[in-house]
This record gives C-alpha cells, sequence and structure tokens, in this order.
C-alpha cells in the first residue's frame, strides 16, 4: 500500500473540492430539511407481522414469498430436465405440461423470484436502512404493495389447479398462439396469467414509488446522492426502469385479455383454426412482441442493476478496500439503464422487421457493452491488491463476475443480427440468459443473504453448508449451461419436447443426460441452503454486531438486529462514502459513514 | 429551512449534478407527497402512451378503412347533424373542472375550508357530468349505432376496440378521481388539516398539500383527455 500511495497524492485530492460531489466541509452537515417522520407504531401482532407497515418486515414478507414461488420454478425445471435427459424413462410430463412448466418456470423466476426478491425484498429491507431513513415514506401503501404481489402469486397458483392448466405459451406468450385453441392452457390459464401480471404491476408500483421517493426525498443528514451505497443506486435504477417498462407489460396485458374475453383483435390477424375462420381481423401480433420486449428488455436491467449494486459493496466489505471509480460505477449503473429503454428490439430480429431496424438495435445494444465493461473492470480492479476475504458472500461476489463475464460475452454474439438469426431459438440462447439474468444474479442474491443474514436474525447461517452451496452452484451452473452453448452451436432448437432421433442428437444424447443430473443436483443444493436458512435462524451462531466490518448505516443501528424505527432517537449523519476501508494515515481499519473527521483526525480519507 | 447554498454550487452541468446529488432531498422544498405523485403520474404517462401509440400503429396498419370519426360522433340535434357536438362539451366541461380544481388548492392553501371544499365539489361534479357525458355516448354507440369492442359498421373493427378501451381507461381514471374530490371534501369540511386527524387508513396527518397532490392527479387526467381527444376524434 505505501509505496503509491504518498501522503501528499492523498492531501491534494482531499483539497480539490471539484473531485468531491457538493458536500458541506467536514463538520457543518446541514440541519435537517424535513420533520422528522412520523412513524405507524403497530400494536398487535397482526398489524406488527402480519399487515406490518415497517419496511423490515415487509421486505421479510416480499423476500419468503418469492423464494417460495421460486421453489415452485425450481421443481418445474426439474421435471422439464427428466423430460430432456431421458425422454424414453419419465414420461410423467407430456408435451402439454411440459410447454406450461417452461412458460411457468420463466414467469415466475423472471418476474415474481427475481424481479421482486431484488426490488421488494432487499430493496424494502436495506433501502431505510442504508439513506438512514426511520421507514418507506409511504409505510401504508408500502404494505398494500407487498399484499397485492401476494394476490398475483396466488392467481399465479390458481392456475395450476383450473380446467386446462397454466398457460404454455412460453414465457414471451407471444399471440396469436397464446390465446387460440391447441395451445396449452389457452382456455382459463392464460387469463389468469395476465391477470396475475397485472396485478403484480399495479403492486410492484405501489411499492417502487415508495422506493424511489425514499431515496430522493428522505435521506438523513449528510447523505448526499454521491454517498450512498451502490447497492442503493442499482435499486434506484432498477425501480424507477420498473416504473417505466411495466406500464408496457401492462397495457400488454390488458389488450391481451380483451382479446380473449371480449374477442377484440388487438393483436389477432385473420386467422383459421381447424379449417374454421375465427372472428379476429386485422390485429399486429408484432404490435404485442414491441410491447413485450419493450417491458422485457429493461426487466433484464431490473434484475442486473440490484445485482450489479449489491455485488459492488460486497466485493468492497469483504476485499477491505474501497469501491474502484465509485463515480464511474454510478454513472454505469445510469447509463445502463437508460440505454435499456432502446435496444428492444434485439429480441425480435427474427420477426421479420426491417433490416435497417436491426441495425440500429444492434449497434445500441452493443454500445451496453461498453458500461457494463466499465463495470467488470472496475470489480476487478476493487479486488486488486485488496485484502481479499475468502467468506462466502466474497466467493458468491466472485462468482458472480466470472458468470455474468461469460454471460455477457455470448450476449455480444447474439446482439449481432447476422449471429443472431442463425443461433435464434437454439439452445445457445437459453444458455446465454440463463448465464447473464439466471445465474449471475442468483449468486448475488446468495452472496447478499449470506452477507445481511447476521443483520436480519443475529445470527450467522452454516458456514459448511454455505460453502458446500457455493461449489456445487457455481460449478453445477456451469456444468449445466456451458453444455448447452454447444447444443445451441450444433442446432438444437430451444422449447422442443423431445428431439427423438433428429440428426442433432448424437452428441446431444449423452449431453443432455448430463445436463439433467448435473441440474439435479444443483436444485437440491438449493434445498440445502432453505435448510440452512431455517435452522440458522434458531440455531446459527449468533453473530457479534457488525460482523463484516461494513461502514455502511444498517450495521450502525443503536439495536442489532435493527428494531422498529430503525435508528433510536436521533437519525444518523452521515460524513463519508461507505467505502473508506483501510485509509491511509488512519489507526482503524474502516471508518463507518458516520463518523466524524474530528474523530479521525489523522485518517487522510477523500473527501466524498 | 434549507442551508443548502445554490450561489456556492459550481456552473454548469457539474452544478447541476451537485445540486441533484445534494444532502437529503433530490427536490429541494418538495413534500415526499407531491413527489411520489410527479413520479407516479410519469408512469401513468407511459401507460397511456403505449395506448396511443399503439393505437396508432392499429391504424396505420389495419387493411380496412378507418371509420369516419366526425360522422360516428355527431350528433342529431333539432334535426341538423352536429359534429363532435357532444365531445366538446365534454371536454370543456372536463376542462372547466380542472379551473375549479385550482382555485379549490389556492383556497386550501388560504385555510379557507369552507370555499376549498366548496370548489372541490364543484370539481367533482364536473367530473361526474364528464363521466355521465360519456356513459350517454358509449350507449348511443352501442345500442344506437351497433358499435363493439369486436366489431363496427363503419370500418375497422379495431376503432371499437381502441375506443372503448382507451375512453374506458381514462374514464376509469376520473371516476377515482371524483370519488377521491368527494372523500377530500369531505375531510376539507370536517377541517381534518387543521385538525391534524388522522387518516382512517394510513393513521397519518396530512394538510393542504394533499389538495395540491389531489389536483396534480386531476390535472394530469384532464390532460391526457386532451390527447385522446385528439387522437379519437380530431384524427
Amino acid at each position: 500500500m505505501t509505496d503509491e500511495y504518498t501522503d501528499n497524492k492523498i492531501e491534494t485530492k482531499a483539497a480539490d473540492s471539484s473531485s468531491g460531489s457538493y458536500a458541506p466541509p467536514a463538520e457543518t452537515i446541514p440541519a435537517q430539511e424535513a420533520p422528522d417522520q412520523e412513524l405507524y407504531h403497530a400494536k398487535s401482532f397482526w398489524t406488527k407481522w402480519v399487515f406490518s407497515q415497517d419496511a423490515k418486515v415487509i421486505g421479510i414478507q416480499y423476500a419468503l414469498t418469492a423464494t417460495a414461488i421460486g421453489f415452485i420454478g425450481l421443481i418445474l425445471s426439474w421435471g422439464m430436465r427428466l423430460q430432456l435427459g431421458f425422454p424414453e424413462t419419465f414420461s410423467f410430463l407430456g408435451p402439454a405440461t411440459y410447454y406450461q412448466s417452461v412458460t411457468m418456470h420463466g414467469m415466475i423466476m423472471v418476474i415474481y423470484l427475481l424481479t421482486a426478491l431484488f426490488l421488494g425484498g432487499f430493496g424494502n429491507y436495506l433501502i431505510p436502512l442504508m439513506v438512514g431513513a426511520r421507514d418507506m415514506v409511504f409505510p401504508y401503501v408500502n404494505m398494500v404493495s407487498y399484499w397485492m404481489f401476494l394476490v398475483a402469486v396466488l392467481v399465479l397458483i390458481s392456475s395450476f389447479f383450473v380446467p386446462g392448466g397454466p398457460t404454455g405459451a412460453g414465457w414471451t406468450l407471444y399471440p396469436p398462439q397464446a390465446i387460440l385453441p391447441g395451445t396449452p392452457g389457452s382456455e382459463m390459464g392464460i387469463v389468469l396469467m395476465l391477470v396475475s401480471l397485472s396485478l403484480f404491476v399495479i403492486g410492484f408500483t405501489m411499492g417502487g414509488l415508495n422506493y424511489v421517493i425514499t431515496i430522493l426525498q428522505s435521506r438523513t443528514r449528510g447523505m448526499t446522492l454521491m454517498r450512498m451505497p451502490l447497492t442503493i443506486w442499482g435499486i434506484f435504477t432498477a425501480t424507477v426502469l420498473a416504473l417505466l417498462a411495466f406500464p408496457a407489460l401492462f397495457v400488454a396485458c390488458i389488450m391481451m385479455t380483451l382479446d380473449n374475453l371480449l374477442g377484440t383483435s388487438f393483436f389477432m390477424p385473420e386467422i383459421f383454426t381447424m379449417g374454421e375462420k375465427l372472428d379476429y381481423a386485422g390485429g399486429s401480433p408484432i404490435l404485442f412482441q414491441h410491447l413485450f420486449w419493450f417491458f422485457g428488455h429493461p426487466e433484464v436491467y431490473i434484475v442486473a442493476l440490484p445485482a450489479f449494486g449489491i455485488v459492488s459493496d460486497l466485493i468492497s466489505v469483504h476485499a477491505r478496500k474501497n469501491v474502484f471509480g465509485y463515480r464511474m460505477m454510478v454513472w454505469a449503473i445510469v447509463i445502463i439503464g437508460a440505454l435499456s429503454f432502446i435496444v428492444w428490439a434485439h429480441h425480435m430480429y427474427v420477426s421479420g422487421m426491417n433490416p435497417w431496424f436491426g441495425f440500429f438495435f444492434a449497434t445500441t445494444t452493443l454500445i451496453i457493452a461498453v458500461p457494463t465493461a466499465i463495470k467488470v473492470y472496475n470489480w476487478v480492479l476493487t479486488l486488486w491488491r485488496g485484502n481479499i476475504h475468502l467468506t462466502i458472500p466474497m466467493l458468491f461476489s466472485l462468482g458472480f463476475i466470472v458468470t455474468f463475464v461469460n454471460g455477457g460475452i455470448t450476449g455480444l454474439f447474439l446482439g449481432n443480427v447476422i449471429i443472431d438469426v442463425p443461433l435464434s431459438d437454439t439452445y445457445f440462447v437459453v444458455a446465454h440468459f440463463h448465464m447473464v439474468m439466471g445465474i449471475a444474479p442468483l449468486m448475488v442474491v446468495f452472496g447478499a443473504i449470506y452477507h445481511w443474514y447476521p443483520l436480519i436474525t443475529g445470527r450467522h447461517l452454516n458456514q459448511t453448508l454455505g460453502k458446500i452451496h457455493f461449489w456445487v452452484t457455481f460449478v453445477g451452473a456451469y456444468a449445466i449451461y456451458f453444455p448447452m452453448h454447444y447444443l445451441g452451436f450444433i442446432g438444437v432448437p430451444r422449447r422442443y419436447f423431445e428431439m427423438y432421433d433428429s440428426p442433432y442428437m448424437t452428441s446431444g444424447v449423452g449431453l443432455n443426460q448430463f445436463i439433467t443430473v448435473a441440474a439435479l443436483i444443483v436444485g437440491f443444493t438449493q434445498f440445502l441452503f432453505l435448510y440452512n436458512i431455517f435452522t440458522s435462524w434458531y440455531k446459527g451462531e449468533t453473530s457479534e454486531r457488525n460482523p463484516w466490518k461494513a461502514n455502511s448505516l444498517e450495521w450502525h443501528t443503536p439495536d442489532y438486529p435493527p428494531t422498529h424505527g430503525n435508528f433510536g432517537k436521533e437519525l444518523p449523519v452521515v460524513y463519508r462514502w461507505p467505502y473508506d476501508f483501510s485509509v491511509p494515515g488512519s489507526d482503524k481499519e474502516y471508518i463507518p459513514q458516520d463518523v466524524p473527521p474530528s474523530q479521525v483526525p489523522t485518517a487522510k480519507a477523500e473527501q466524498t | 429551512m434549507s442551508q443548502f447554498d445554490i450561489s456556492k454550487l459550481p456552473k454548469g452541468q457539474k452544478g447541476f449534478m451537485y445540486d441533484w446529488g445534494s444532502d437529503q432531498r433530490a427536490f429541494k422544498g418538495v413534500p415526499w407527497g407531491k413527489a411520489m405523485m410527479w413520479i407516479f403520474l410519469l408512469s401513468d404517462t407511459f401507460i397511456f402512451s403505449c395506448f396511443l401509440i399503439s393505437l396508432m400503429t392499429a391504424r396505420a396498419s389495419t387493411v380496412v378503412p378507418w371509420p369516419p370519426t366526425s360522422d360516428v360522433f355527431a350528433l342529431t340535434v333539432f334535426g341538423v347533424e352536429l359534429p363532435l357536438l357532444l365531445i366538446a362539451i365534454m371536454t370543456f366541461v372536463l376542462i372547466t373542472s380542472s379551473g375549479t380544481m385550482a382555485i379549490a388548492v389556492k383556497y386550501g392553501y388560504e385555510k379557507n375550508r369552507k370555499l376549498c371544499g366548496w370548489f372541490l365539489v364543484a370539481t367533482a361534479l364536473g367530473g361526474l357530468t364528464f363521466v355521465g357525458m360519456q356513459a350517454f355516448e358509449w350507449s348511443k354507440l352501442i345500442f344506437h349505432d351497433g358499435v363493439r369492442p369486436w366489431n363496427n359498421p363503419f370500418g375497422a373493427e379495431q376503432f371499437g376496440a381502441f375506443f372503448f378501451m382507451v375512453t374506458g381507461f381514462h374514464g376509469t381514471h376520473v371516476s377515482i378521481g371524483v370519488i377521491f374530490l368527494f372523500i377530500f371534501a369531505r375531510k376539507v369540511f370536517r377541517g381534518d388539516f387543521d385538525t391534524g386527524r388522522r387518516g382512517y387508513f394510513t393513521s397519518m396527518k396530512s394538510d393542504y398539500e394533499a389538495i395540491e397532490i389531489l389536483g396534480l392527479y386531476w390535472h394530469f387526467v384532464d390532460l391526457v383527455w386532451v390527447f385522446i381527444f385528439a387522437f379519437f376524434y380530431l384524427w
């Protein structure tokens, strides 16, 4: 550390105020701008734990519900894998059930698990704590948001039990096939799916408004935007994306519901089924694709950006080093978010659109690689010469970086029209998006759970089980998805119930069996993780206060774990960013955000 | 209130960013409720934009000609066919209710309970009139002209689908607004914002800023109507 970082350099940096954000000098933090937030004090068990208005409880409710439905998604994937790997041996999944599994697995994992877990779960728990607020600004609406989400989940589950079963239209729900007879679940399943999605959007909007406004308007004294942990930046930008992208999904859902129930022709062209002309005429199926992907592409970043933010914090804390290029990281998040709105048609290269259109969208798509690469470099540079602790959160963070780079690079292939066309609808696509928006964000979810579990429960998760969980998940994910790239290259189409003895399936058969076995093992390990979460709640090793020696506010509440109102009588005052680790000249290894400069006079911390 | 000193900010883009990122609040002096309503309206704008852009694509891509709107939306009064008569009145009523809403906000901030409340009621009545006339228009189209969401005698069947969906969605917005206007009128008459009486559901105190926030919503609904008006009736 000492050779490059001479005291001189640090001092010039600190004196140059233009390098930091507009922050009041040293100890003079401005007075509180708005009166202290009024809190809702629950009195009964019901209002405290069930119909709770406390963001921490709501966060846990969100996380538990999302996890529960996520495990259903996991089990569905087992059924699909058994069918694909051993089509002769296992016959419990017919073609219709297979499609239904594919559809429900996709929708559950993307929306009801990842979106709800990152924004509803982590967002609710961490935003007020990390920005120094007592709660979300509108706790009542925040509570309603969770209950809307729960109803949406229940409606989704109910579609398993209606005549015809859940929809089997694929998670993209493309019309006209989604609502025509012949597609499984075209009776009630598709309607329940669309209703559930609409409810989810309404519920999410209620929560999302809370997240955005709490971050913008309810920070504690001294907490400038450029002193916020990157976790908050990620969740904030993702929520803004969601508030602007979900409307397109909502509109598409309404229109398709009307097509289905009333017989309107928004998306339905003149069409024959079983030799009979239907009453539909003149609608545009492509319109649905545009609406869906105008939501669908930002959705990728709604999942990815919180992961980016959280992983930055995990890496910084567990490598005891400040985040390399914090401002660049913030700008990268914002720019990725903005770009994600003008790339949607790269999902539609084969829809028959004008080639120039594809050219435009390929260009914007590839531009996203620039801010994303900046982020990857900065994570690596944060690790560089850091004091890396190979804790479980750090292991998962490292796993994330590798997996994300892998999935990102195949994204460059698919972003080019000319390479996408032959690869379209093959297992290459499946491998790509599972790597980049399945495994990579899930790695962060796991790392984050191991990181913040002590904060929530006051206990650590079992470390041995955790290490097993990490290694099996990490190695297993590669065992599952690397072969899929190859399957894609030899041309195996996705979404096929069975390949029979098609020419692809010479080397494909063994690979498919291998993938299935790996998927079963990885899936089983997730149950081990679930077991770990529930048993450690009561039996886990008690954690001391701030076990990871982190700087951000959530670890420095008067009560540990934090209680109702978060910060006791006085809200904390923030003097620095959350990344003052190993500051030169300081006798402390880390300086929490609420420590004033006067308490660490020798520290040569950069002004933030 | 705020010690944030704008004059110390660097000039230009940098100053803009420092201002945005400054301590505690991004929007200085803006209560959170108002900021929240603005963001919600932004989100809602995206919903209506998706509806109207879908309408535009449908109109551009349909093979059957679009119905002649000035004939479809004409009223026969005393034997004279007047195109757009009803819509003109509806639009006038709705825009007028925006005016009364603005006056209600003004009297709210002056803590003039009586006038604030009555202007809220007037606004709500304007909204009700609008919804009533819309119901009349719908029933005329459905029962008299035979327009259905799935077909109509005038031309492309997307016309009926989009018309009922978009005006219905907007009418729902107006109806929700009317309900809230009545609720808030009652709150104002009862003096909730002066006595600090807590909300039934939220159990939070509120003040006359709530009227302005409701006003934002109402003006937004009116503004959306202007676009719907333009796209359905004038195009």
